[in-house]
């Protein structure tokens, strides 16, 4: 049973009265055919009404969502004999983030993702995946090696956060972050970034530096959470809602802001309803992603990269 | 009740008085928030706003720095014009920034330009925390990567001194993405042979902490500064504990391995001409 959020409750109100009806017309001889026609026709109605017009608060929930899809799950769907490689070589295995080869159709690629849990269990092992210095180390080791066997590098982005803690402080959560954004730019290999769950600050940002990025239609991207960004402003974490408005934290505000390439659709009702179809939207924008890039020479990729990101911010002069 | 009604009446209204909450003297004296001593400004100011008791680091305003390191009028300012656009429309930044622009007589918590340390040329960029916090926008992103490219483009060294306490929320995920533009802008000027400098002072945290101010060839801080990515209630609000105090001092990140120096403000432009003059050998960038 996947969990409902509030907003959702009238389509699945009217789904369980439909099944409720077909159930009963299989078992008697009345035909309800009529009936349970013009419910499921309202019930597309009421699916594009609500789905369609997505609250950015809504969204935010569609991105914490505890059934979402994780990067594992679309690493499974969308590659081939992926094996994953541990440690940073300098102090541990951080599993906040997972990184490895595998084959995207028949070329071997590098992919390194955030990785949160399915259940408390997993959630603390993995730290909910909020990384630990070593997490982007490691994310760093893996991509240099990328670099040197020439394999596109894939990411998928999604994390609350860097993990607040002493440990990841003292061993230096800023220099960790700083370098992966410094050594990113400077990879002669294309590399796409997709947001697919929440993407929070700097600690999604170690793992966002691309010549393309995209994000799934309901994940969001931001510089600090709504309820930080409401107790930090108004000093009132209630009104995160507002928050999540005026922060303007969607993929619909993000391509608007020109932060982001592209926005990948998500099945009706977000990518939890049907990995399958989501999958399958992903693999078109990373094929048509992959092919494009590999047309530029390393010096080419390097200098599209410098120009995207030298373009984001908007100012005036006095 | 009836002893209410003898109760105690004040008398007379006191005035709270604005003099009387600082002790000092507005302008003529001050305070140091280390030892508590009182100073004249003047003599605090002379020695370049350390106690000269305890030796406590106040901040230091960004134009001040930049006279008391360059050559007498060498520095040259760049792109002083540039202001926020307020990009996501944000409800009360633009007079909030109006504020601090009369407050401070600055128009963005950077300043960014080039002149002579001692007759050595540079390039900097010096935060000045007593705008916005030094929190970092699109702004302050563009004239920092601006500055690293000229750096770059007429083959100076670039110092950068960082003071901030992180993003500017009000610009959202622009101010995030001003990580990457000056991350990948000294990526550039390392590759082309630059050498970079940066100074962490009170206080250098989070966006800011996380991207160019960690991206020396040689990273200083002055001494007893707050330096981290995350701010220390979330941290103790997370792990359900109490820091120590020294928590997150540039000393401490001194003994975690994160510095290369702690440098006392007076020693600083001593350091500088000793690296630059280092450098220049061989250092020279194409």
């Amino acid at each position: 049973m996947k969990q409902v959020m509030e907003f959702e409750k009238p389509i699945v109100n009217l789904k369980e009265k439909i099944a409720e009806l077909k159930n009963f017309t299989k078992d008697s001889e009345i035909d309800l055919s009529e009936e349970i026609s013009t419910l499921e026709k309202r019930l597309s109605v009421l699916e594009d009404d609500i789905y369609g017009n997505l609250k950015p608060w809504q969204r935010v929930q569609m991105a914490r969502h505890q059934d979402r899809p994780t990067t594992l799950d679309y690493i499974e769907k969308l590659f081939r004999n992926f094996i994953e490689f541990h440690g940073d070589r300098l102090f541990g295995d951080d599993e906040a983030i997972v990184a490895g080869i595998a084959y995207y159709k028949d070329r071997p690629v590098t992919v390194i993702g955030h990785q949160r849990g399915k259940d408390t269990k997993e959630n603390i092992r993995r730290n909910f995946g909020m990384p630990h210095p070593e997490g982007y180390r490691k994310a760093l080791r893996h991509m240099k090696q990328a670099e040197k066997f020439n394999r596109p590098i894939i990411c998928f982005i999604d994390t609350k956060g860097a993990y607040p803690g002493k440990a990841a402080e003292e061993r230096g959560q800023s220099e960790a972050i700083a370098r992966n954004l410094m050594e990113m730019a400077g990879l002669k290999v294309p590399i796409i970034c997709i947001v697919i769950g929440e993407g929070g600050s700097g600690g999604a940002l170690a793992l966002g530096v691309g010549d393309h990025i995209h994000m799934l239609e309901n994940s969001t991207y931001s510089v600090i959470s709504p309820e930080g960004a409401a107790a930090l402003l108004w000093k009132d974490s209630g009104l995160a809602q507002k928050a999540a408005e005026t922060m303007k934290i969607t993929s619909y505000d993000l391509k608007q802001l020109k932060v982001i390439d592209n926005i990948i659709p998500e099945p009706k009702g977000g990518a939890h309803r049907d990995l399958e179809q989501q999958a399958d939207y992903m693999d078109h924008v990373i094929e048509q992603s992959l092919s494009m890039l590999k047309e530029y020479t390393p010096e080419e990729l390097l200098e599209k990269r410098w120009e995207k990101y030298k373009q984001i911010g908007d100012f005036t002069t006095l | 009740m009836l002893k209410d009604l003898f109760g105690k009446r004040k008398k007379y209204a006191t005035i709270p008085n604005h003099q009387a909450k600082t002790d000092v003297p507005e302008g003529l004296m001050q305070k140091c928030d280390g030892c508590h001593k009182i100073f004249y400004r003047k003599e605090m100011k002379k020695n370049l706003n350390v106690c000269p008791n305890c030796g406590h680091h106040h901040p230091l305003l960004a134009w001040d720095r930049i006279e008391c390191l360059f050559d007498m009028e060498s520095f040259q300012e760049w792109d002083k014009d540039l202001i926020t656009s307020n990009p996501l429309q944000f409800p009360g930044y633009d007079e909030k920034m109006e504020k601090d622009r009369l407050k401070t007589g600055l128009n963005e918590g950077v300043i960014t330009g080039k002149g002579f340390i001692d007759g050595q040329p540079a390039a900097v960029a010096v935060m000045d925390s007593s705008f916005r916090m030094g929190s970092m926008g699109s702004v302050i992103g563009e004239k920092i990567a601006r500055a690293i490219e000229n750096a770059r483009e007429e083959s100076l060294p670039f110092i950068i001194f960082a003071a901030s306490g992180g993003a500017r929320m009000q610009e959202g995920v622009l101010s995030l993405m001003q990580m990457t533009k000056t991350s990948i802008a000294i990526k550039r000027f390392s590759d082309a042979g630059g050498l970079m400098i940066s100074v962490m002072t009170h206080p250098t945290t989070g966006g800011v902490s996380a991207s160019f101010a960690s991206l020396g060839d040689y990273n200083f801080a002055e001494p007893g500064a707050l330096i981290g990515f995350a701010g220390r209630r979330i941290i103790e609000q997370t792990i359900r504990e109490k820091l120590p105090d020294d928590f997150q001092t540039a000393e401490f990140q001194l003994k975690h391995g994160q510095l290369d120096k702690v440098v006392h403000r007076q020693e600083m432009k001593t350091l500088f001409i000793t690296l630059l003059d280092m450098h220049k050998e061989g250092g020279e960038i194409s």
